[in-house]
């Protein structure tokens, strides 16, 4: 990837009615990268991603495009383009026309008009769609649409706020691949908000994860997910058993009562910290055997593997595994070094605990995944 | 279908209505307008409207609505436009302002504008202060006047409420395409209020076409409208059920043909995607 500065971010603040959105953001986005900005409702990365726009205007901090701070250009001047969360394409307007709106806004002539709209619908799968209404397409293709009227522009930038959020599973698979495809081939740098961690980890190139206006953690989706920044962003991303521990020394951590060898290194003697450990990263091993020993309290058959929780000295553990094995009975469990990641103790640590509200998490998630998000 | 009791003892008290004042008046107004005094089919009544001025009437009629409606519309437009601008605070304020000559009476407001236009009218007496005099009262320009503060609420409400309405995203779609805030308004805003714009002429257009008593009071009767001309053949010294209806009837068909017209161009399902003003 170039390493060429597009958009920079600097102590960007905003408050509404008193109540502070944005924590003094600092943020740079890469010429040519696909950045997405990942957070649950309400983090902020939505007004982050208007302030790019030219939507919202900063309280304090500075916005840069290209080498130049654009605080005080209007959204209709600056060289980004939106596709919006529900779409908001014109209603009075065919496809075609859709399309073409930007392109007549700055006079381009009718022949040129008629030749982009044409390789614009081609790229998005809509040929033939031309003299279609809007209002009579289905979701994914007024998503598409949508996509289209934007890139049309040939826009620097693409921002993409939550473009898949209203379409179901197997649509949104596909428009992932499309998405990431037209971006390959494009050139252009998008910059997608998302509260999907899967939809973020597939697609990015880098994932900046946001909570209550503040950004946590910058980095590669394999970063963010095998050494994330904290338990927040430990737990957001994927399933993690967050352990509280205390590193003995280099290379050893104690947690649960014993201590492990581990790969981590450079923290105080004794200074407490969160462990992360990933269910796909414990082995299930005879009771006698394990590092560990518990009983399986549930058992839970997902399809390509089984979630398990196993109390542990009443702490509740996750594992994921594809081998079966029975609640209540009793299990060992084998950890290896690497699969431990510790991490400095932060705000959110005490947020996190075991696995004992496991049910209930899992239908605030299924709730959160249909909400819009309101910023 | 068969209905239920429970629907039809909820839908009843409309059909009765419809049957009593809307029904049955349209089919006394039919019966008289093509029968004599004494009972008997014919043709006159209508073919006497072809004599005498009534045409000349009937345009002066249309004509006046028409320059209403439009001076109406070029008002309420913008009003309508700044009004979305405002905090919702001020919108609620302004359309509250905006309402209020709407429930006094409008026998007081045309004699207040009455007042107001006549040749020693406030106007006038202000006027006369600096050596000037500007004869109103009794013009069709008084009946404009009066005709435009009446009707204006019923041209800025439907406008008003349809382009509240236009989601805000699309503007900004607009904006991020890169229209300036008059390519916003000439491509968004306005074609998308186009509703709100047609169902605000009909509301206005339709009772200034027959309208009456403002012709009366600050025109004079220096002429005459179809309104007072239908109204004196069912309350005058001439009275006359059966001419008086014809006319009702004829005027009823114009208003049919200019609101077909009309909606033929705020046709929804217009595939052309382009709007047609």
């Amino acid at each position: 990837m170039e390493n060429r500065k597009l958009i920079e971010l600097k102590g960007i603040c905003k408050s509404y009615d008193g109540e502070q959105v944005l924590k003094n953001i600092d943020l740079t986005v890469y010429d040519n990268e696909f950045m997405t900005l990942l957070g649950p409702s309400g983090c902020g990365k939505t007004t982050t991603l208007r302030m790019i726009g030219g939507f919202e205007a900063p309280d304090s901090g500075e916005v840069w495009f290209d080498g130049k701070m654009i605080n005080e250009v209007p959204a209709y001047k600056r060289q980004v383009n939106t596709v919006f969360q529900r779409y908001a394409l014109f209603p009075h307007l065919n496809v075609y026309e859709n399309v073409a709106f930007g392109l007549r806004i700055n006079k381009t002539p009718e022949e040129e008009v008629s030749r982009r709209v044409k390789e614009m619908l081609q790229l998005v799968n809509l040929a033939g769609f031309e003299k279609r209404h809007v209002t009579t397409l289905s979701g994914g293709q007024q998503q598409r649409v949508a996509i289209a009227r934007a890139l049309i522009m040939k826009p620097r930038v693409l921002l993409l706020d939550e473009p898949l959020g209203a379409l179901d599973l197997k649509l949104r698979k596909d428009m992932q691949n499309e998405l990431k495809n037209i971006q390959k081939r494009t050139g252009i740098t998008f910059i997608y908000v998302t509260h999907d961690q899967e939809e973020a980890l597939s697609m990015s190139d880098t994932v900046v994860v946001m909570n209550a206006g503040q950004i946590l953690q910058v980095g590669r989706p394999i970063d963010i997910y095998n050494e994330p920044a904290n338990a927040f962003v430990a737990d957001f991303i994927g399933e993690s058993n967050i352990v509280d521990g205390i590193m003995k020394e280099d290379y050893v951590v104690n947690l649960a009562g014993r201590d492990f060898p581990c790969v981590d290194k450079g923290f105080e003697k004794g200074q407490p910290v969160d462990v992360v450990i990933r269910p796909e990263d414990i082995d299930i091993v005879p009771a006698e055997k394990g590092m560990l020993t518990g009983k399986v309290t549930q058992v839970t058959f997902m399809g390509v593997h089984y979630e398990v929780i196993v109390d542990i000295n009443d702490f509740l553990w996750m594992i994921q595994t594809t081998d079966f094995v029975s609640e209540g009975s009793e299990i060992g469990i084998y950890i290896e070094p690497d699969a431990f990641h510790v991490m400095p103790k932060s705000e959110w640590s005490e947020i996190f605990g075991d696995y004992s509200s496991y049910s209930m998490e899992h239908d605030l998630l299924s709730e959160n995944t249909g909400e819009e998000e309101e910023e | 279908m068969k209905r239920s009791l429970a629907q039809r003892s909820v839908i009843a008290p409309h059909v009765v209505w419809s049957v009593l004042f809307i029904i049955a008046p349209l089919l006394f107004m039919l019966f008289y307008a093509f029968t004599g005094p004494d009972g008997s089919f014919t043709f006159e009544n209508v073919s006497r409207l072809f004599t005498g001025n009534y045409v000349l009437i009937f345009v002066n009629s249309l004509c006046l609505a028409l320059i209403a409606t439009v001076i109406c519309l070029i008002i309420a437009y913008p009003l309508a436009y700044v009004f979305t601008k405002l905090t919702p605070k001020w919108q609620k304020i302004c359309m509250l302002l905006l309402m209020i000559p709407l429930w006094m009476n409008f026998l007081i407001t045309t004699y207040s504008w009455m007042t107001i236009l006549e040749d020693t009218g406030i106007i006038n007496t202000i006027l006369g202060k600096i050596g000037l005099s500007v004869h109103m009262i009794n013009t069709p320009g008084a009946v404009v006047v009066g005709m435009v503060f009446c009707y204006l609420p019923y041209m800025v409400l439907p406008i008003y409420s349809v382009m509240s309405g236009i989601d805000h995203k699309l503007i900004e779609a607009s904006q991020d395409l890169g229209a300036s805030s008059r390519q916003v308004l000439t491509k968004v805003v306005l074609p998308l209020s186009v509703p709100g714009v047609i169902s605000g002429i009909t509301m206005v257009f339709v009772p200034q076409v027959s309208t009456f008593y403002i012709s009366q009071k600050l025109g004079g009767g220096t002429f005459q409208l179809i309104g007072d001309t239908i109204e004196s053949y069912f309350t005058g010294v001439s009275v006359n059920y059966h001419f008086g209806a014809a006319l009702s009837l004829i005027l009823m068909v114009l208003i049919i043909i200019s609101m077909g017209v009309m909606n033929h161009f705020a046709d929804p399902e217009d595939v052309t995607g382009r709007p047609m003003l």
